[in-house]
């Protein structure tokens, strides 16, 4: 276990930001962390890394308590903050070795650290500049090469990605999926397709509770617990859509048929599971051994954004 | 106390001083006016004697203190580093103390080039040593405490100008202390002087050196130095 969060709650005055949340995350997963503006996912990560205390509940990551032992979870986290705080008037080697002798790196591994992470994070070119000259790209990298400098076995990445360009933004996903292989990564964001992209389990929190939790595959099959599958036909004989879909019904579990279009016999509608089995072979065996010219059969998949939406749509507070 | 971190911290913000302005225009600013008063003065009076550095330093430290720390904390605080220095394995307590000794060291080289007036009135006269150890060493101490409130003025805020303010509404305070006594009646007036920065530096320049006032010096930048470190770590549990 990597991470183990019991029942945290963080109170700000009588306003929770975070209320009763517990979840684990093992070494070698790449978890997101997913909400709306406000749900409590930086308040979280703040108590992960121990710049907040937690007000009720217990965080320890790799068995150490970030209150009692505050010190020893410092040591094993990297940590880069939302909107990724620099030192503007340093330059980036200066600060690298500075956060690498704040961590607590031996002073002779240092040096090879340091070109270690400028290779890792591309910074060659930009080593010896100042950090404020820098393009916003290349300071998501400073910040991203500083958490990692002391090759620390959690990562935690508020909103890594925000503000890049999409080149940008497809080098720092793939940057974190190769560190992931081997360390714990949480990351915090609210775009969806990042999560999609780079992560293989999700958290999505709202108003301070987590509502949905495990691989993103899990989540669009559970949530509406059935499958959705679109098919297109063309049948020679004038058949109505009615008796089709008597037909169609005939394979067990499907639930609903409905028409979404009919154009020169070419007729197109979905079909609904209630629960999560495939049919798309029946379906197929049906169009053969009624002779229909089959010419699209694909499962539709309930997207993350719907996930998201269905999930945190109560946001404005009754 | 982990005395590496602390380095780490002192080395850093040494650093940052003198890549920006700030070092050199502190330096300067501080050397013009305290060479102009020196001078001015040392044919008139026709003494040979460093009392007019002893006397103006602690005057000109009123401001030149609070302007030195005021960035020191309150801009971390602003920018959000301070976010990534508490995260990392430092304490509070070492952030403080690094800081703090930072400006002690710009401080320390602000008042090393005054060593010249030294030199030059002991070649134009007698110049009795003794008074002179003594004053730098309380001009030393005088502004370790005067420093050390301001780093805790710098630590309240994330706002530089709010920072240097209440500095240097603090320090105009423990400065002007002994000066007001006379309207305060003996009883309270005996204790209120052992607060007063002054009191305690005149016993030093004179070439008298008290543990009662090596106390009071260490304590006061102790104790600054413990709201400091308090202040930030109250922000965990806020």
């Amino acid at each position: 276990m990597s991470i183990l969060v019991e029942n945290l709650t963080k109170s700000y005055g009588d306003a929770k930001a975070v209320d009763n949340i517990s979840f684990e995350v093992h070494s070698g997963e790449i978890l997101g962390f997913l909400g709306p503006n406000g749900a409590g996912k930086t308040t979280s990560m703040r108590v992960i890394t121990c710049y907040l205390s937690p007000t009720a509940g217990t965080v320890k990551v790799e068995g150490h308590d970030v209150l009692t032992e505050s010190l020893e979870v410092r040591k094993l986290v990297g940590y880069l903050p939302e909107q990724n705080p620099l030192y503007f008037d340093m330059n980036v080697i200066d600060y690298l070795e500075y956060s690498a002798q704040l961590q607590g790196v031996f002073p002779s591994r240092i040096p090879a650290r340091l070109k270690e992470m400028v290779d890792v994070c591309g910074l060659g070119e930009m080593k010896h500049k100042d950090i404020g000259q820098l393009s916003k790209g290349y300071k998501q990298r400073v910040g991203l090469a500083a958490a990692l400098i002391h090759d620390p076995r959690v990562l935690i990445l508020d909103e890594p990605t925000s503000g890049l360009d999409p080149n940008q933004i497809v080098e720092i996903r793939s940057l974190i999926q190769n560190i992931g292989k081997q360390k714990t990564v949480v990351l915090s964001t609210h775009i969806l397709p990042e999560v999609q992209a780079t992560c293989n389990r999700v958290i999505i929190i709202n108003r301070g509770k987590i509502v949905a939790d495990g691989p993103i595959a899990d989540l669009q099959r559970n949530l509406h617990g059935g499958e959705k599958i679109l098919l297109e036909v063309e049948i020679p004989d004038e058949q109505s859509f009615e008796m089709i879909a008597v037909q169609v019904r005939n394979i067990p579990s499907i639930s609903t048929v409905s028409l979404v279009s009919e154009q020169n016999g070419v007729k197109r509608f979905t079909v609904e599971t209630a629960s999560s089995i495939d049919i798309r072979k029946e379906l197929f065996q049906l169009c053969v051994q009624k002779r229909w010219n089959l010419l699209e059969l694909h499962r539709e998949q309930t997207s993350l954004e719907d996930i998201f939406r269905e999930l945190t749509s109560d946001v404005i507070p009754r | 106390m982990n005395f590496n971190n602390i380095k780490y911290i002192f080395l850093k913000e040494l650093r940052s001083f003198f890549n920006s302005p700030v070092a050199y225009i502190v330096i300067v600013v501080f050397l013009v006016i305290l060479g102009w008063f020196f001078t001015s003065n040392l044919f008139i009076a026709n003494i040979s004697t460093l009392r007019t550095v002893f006397e103006m330093t602690p005057f000109l430290l009123l401001f030149f203190a609070p302007a030195i720390t005021m960035r020191l904390i309150s801009e971390e605080k602003k920018s959000g580093t301070l976010e990534l220095l508490i995260t990392k394995p430092v304490k509070e307590s070492e952030i403080i103390t690094g800081k703090f000794l930072a400006a002690w060291a710009l401080y320390f080289f602000t008042l090393l080039p005054t060593f010249c007036y030294y030199i030059t009135v002991s070649f134009i006269g007698t110049l009795d040593i003794g008074p002179v150890i003594g004053g730098y060493l309380g001009l030393l101490f005088v502004g370790a405490v005067f420093l050390a409130v301001s780093v805790f003025g710098s630590s309240i805020t994330e706002n530089q100008v709010v920072a240097f303010i209440v500095s240097f509404l603090v320090v105009f305070g423990l400065f002007m202390l002994d000066k007001v006594l006379f309207y305060l009646p003996t009883s309270l007036a005996t204790y209120l002087e052992y607060l007063s920065v002054d009191y305690h530096f005149s016993n030093i320049a004179r070439g008298v050196i008290d543990s009662r006032d090596l106390i009071y010096y260490v304590s006061a930048v102790g104790f600054s130095l413990m709201l400091g470190t308090a202040v930030l770590q109250k922000r965990r549990w806020s």
